[in-house]
């Protein structure tokens, strides 16, 4: 049988519709995301989901307390130091509870990019033998953690019937937030995944610059410490937005966050379509190079 | 037109690979690389040679110009030497990467077998891996859990299934990852040499599962070392050399192709040779084989004595030898393993970076007969080099009774019979 010009090839099989056809070509300049694949693949990224829920606590003494005890001791840390001896403002409220509402978001966000931005390294070996779209697996690294996220939170909800704070209705806009801070988390681990593919450099960055962002976001203080236009223009730190929603949507801290969470949104899409984009441009090279 | 299931145009894929590896004098040397070759990778990025990972200069050519259809329910076999661009086929096929050139089409849904037990997770039941590994060879839940029963009955596991399989012995992690595996029902299946696994037991029961596919009209890619086996499945050859389409027909004349040129390979100087897989941190620079320690003659003396000796360019702690020989149409005939020890095995100071093995009553027909051979050391594979050497068998006598060649079978038992009286 003989090969016509490059255009019609595809015509030569698509005789019937019903059958997938497959057409492999070089990636070149501008590649589609693929989302409609992802999605016949989603019964795999409820595996991968599952798959790391179900081994992140196996051979551990204290399992699941983990996800508790994390975000907890870090809590009471900060509260020693910022909250008694700097005597750091918490807009009025105690410091545990005004630490710990930013801090459990800042934790899914943090756990989340550390895990998803080496997925494709730590299975290196399924990467360079097996065909699946390559997104299932940051993006099932950074859905694991929303049950860790979830055990968290029911001790926060604790926490916060102990000190007698009382969530407002507002509480219905919380997985709005959360959502925020998923689409953040995604974002960056998408653009650190695929680059810790080709340079290894990219594991020792990863917690150093969590280490910065975290300071850098408004967890152990509060950002009423800055005036406006600049507290609104923080926003642009995607996690500001989490912060200040959460705060808000729990606390009831009289901040309006309308335009800093908006801001925090835009943002987030930015980095997270920008990480969708690089990582399906560099993802036939993946098996290559890891 | 037929029916076509596989279209690939002109297909070509090339990879970068790093520069020699420099070898450092002095640990001086060495430190000061580490400060400043950050600098120099830096540099190379910011001129625009993208993927600084290491000197990435040389590119080499894995495949060229691939063209072929294949169409619905050919069982295709791919054949050639260590390095001849098989398994880049079959990666870029299963989208695994892409290619540089050219493209493809593929009708109908794909599953693709590169290794078995890809994604098992050590720390997961049986059971669980069953599901996990189903899903990512593509299929659906519903489906893993129609054929769960089925897919543990063919593994003989049942007792098993709900332990870690990190618990489990090495052939009944296999049987079980091949067992998902065989129960993947694509249009279009590729395969690249994962039958060489468990027991004896299992892999025939394999290979009529296998049979099952190819009969049950799905297309089939088969890529193998092992020439019977090739044979018995497909139909149709293809054979692959440095990257290029040698032959492309009848699985007959693709094997011949073959064969030829491993033989012509054996003319090269093993030290020079490519085509070669392992680690490579001690390697075979030469093999040579005498009738007895005096008389080296070309030819082998079909039961008789023959010493055959291995030179690496390295001894590396642990190392062991193993080497197989193969009849003219390819077909294994017996392996000769160092690293299963004897009890007349003996280190020898004398020999050098050699391993000798002498073969007291050489048990094959005469004939002309292949030869690969492994290296190992430090615990994995050091060298693989197929057709390492390719030598004849001349006639003579096994168990005091002529050894005469035989168009089918390549060896021969000391044997006395008794027979009735007329």
């Amino acid at each position: 049988m003989s090969i016509q010009s490059g255009k019609n090839i595809k015509t030569i099989l698509a005789g019937e519709t019903a059958v997938p056809l497959t057409h492999i070509k070089p990636a070149k300049g501008w590649v589609s995301l693929g989302l409609r694949e992802l999605w016949q693949y989603r019964g795999l990224l409820y595996f991968f989901v599952w798959r790391d829920i179900k081994v992140r606590y196996k051979q551990t003494v204290l399992g699941a307390a983990w996800a508790i005890i994390q975000p907890f001791v870090t809590m009471v840390v900060f509260s020693l130091f910022f909250g008694r001896l700097a005597k750091m403002p918490s807009d009025g409220y105690p410091y545990p509870i005004f630490i710990i509402v930013a801090q459990i978001p800042w934790t899914f966000f943090a756990n989340g990019v550390t895990q998803a931005s080496n997925t494709l390294v730590a299975n290196a070996n399924m990467v360079k033998k097996i065909y699946f779209p390559r997104l299932t697996m940051p993006i099932a690294a950074v859905l694991a953690g929303l049950v860790d996220f979830t055990l968290a939170f029911l001790v926060m909800m604790g926490m916060l019937f102990y000190y007698d704070v009382m969530p407002t209705v507002k509480i219905i806009w919380l997985p709005l937030f959360l959502l925020l801070a998923f689409t953040t988390s995604l974002g960056v681990s998408l653009w650190f995944a695929a680059m810790n593919v080709q340079f290894r450099d990219v594991r020792y960055i990863v917690p150093f610059f969590i280490q910065v962002w975290f300071f850098s976001t408004p967890i152990t203080y509060s950002s009423s410490l800055l005036s406006e236009p600049w507290r609104t223009l923080y926003g642009v730190n995607p996690m500001v937005g989490v912060t200040e929603g959460f705060r808000w949507a729990l606390l009831g801290t009289e901040t309006a966050p309308g335009p800093v969470i908006a801001i925090s949104a835009l943002v987030s899409l930015t980095i997270l379509t920008g990480g969708l984009f690089y990582f399906r441009r560099m993802e036939k090279s993946f098996a290559d190079v890891v | 037109m037929k029916d076509t299931a596989i279209l690939v145009k002109n297909l070509g894929k090339e990879y970068r690979i790093g520069g020699i590896q420099k070898s450092y004098d002095t640990l001086g040397a060495q430190i000061t690389d580490i400060f400043t070759s950050p600098f120099r990778r830096a540099g190379k990025l910011l001129r625009g040679q993208a993927a600084g990972v290491a000197e990435l200069d040389e590119r080499f050519w894995a495949l060229r110009d691939i063209s072929f259809t294949v169409e619905r329910g050919e069982a295709v076999g791919i054949i050639g030497r260590n390095g001849a661009g098989k398994s880049t086929l079959l990666k870029i096929l299963s989208r695994i990467t892409g290619p540089t050139t050219g493209e493809a089409i593929i009708k109908g849904r794909v599953g693709s077998l590169l290794e078995v037990g890809t994604g098992f997770h050590p720390e997961l039941t049986g059971r669980e891996n069953v599901f996990l590994n189903g899903a990512i060879l593509g299929m659906q839940k519903s489906e893993i859990e129609r054929k769960f029963d089925e897919i543990v009955a063919f593994a003989e596991i049942d007792k098993f299934i709900d332990t870690p399989v990190k618990h489990y012995s090495s052939g009944m992690y296999v049987r079980l990852a091949f067992s998902v595996a065989a129960h993947l029902e694509p249009e279009v299946l590729l395969v690249d040499e994962v039958l060489a696994v468990g027991d004896v037991a299992f892999q025939k029961k394999c290979l009529g599962k296998m049979d099952d596919v190819a009969q049950a009209g799905r297309t089939v890619l088969f890529v193998s070392h092992n020439m019977g086996l090739i044979q018995l499945f497909c139909t149709r050859g293809i054979f692959l050399q440095e990257g290029r389409i040698h032959t492309d027909g009848p699985i007959e004349a693709a094997i011949d192709a073959y064969l030829q040129t491993l033989e012509q390979a054996k003319t090269q100087d093993l030290s020079v040779r490519t085509d070669r897989k392992g680690y490579g941190r001690a390697r075979l620079i030469g093999v040579d084989y005498c009738n007895s320690d005096r008389d080296c003659s070309p030819v082998l003396k079909a039961g008789g004595a023959a010493r055959f000796t291995f030179e690496v360019d390295r001894v590396l702690p642990g190392m062991d030898c193993n080497f197989f020989l193969y009849d003219h149409i390819g077909q294994p005939v017996v392996s000769f393993k160092s690293e299963i020890r004897g009890a007349e095995d003996v280190y020898d100071a004398g020999i050098g970076a050699r391993f000798v093995c002498d073969v007291d009553e050489l048990l094959l027909l005469p004939g002309r007969y292949r030869m690969d051979v492994v290296i190992i050391g430090d615990g994995v594979t050091q060298d693989f080099i197929e057709a390492a050497t390719v030598f004849d068998v001349g006639t003579g006598q096994i168990g005091r009774r002529p050894a005469q060649p035989d168009g089918k079978f390549a060896a021969a038992i000391p044997s006395r019979w008794r027979l009735p009286v007329q």
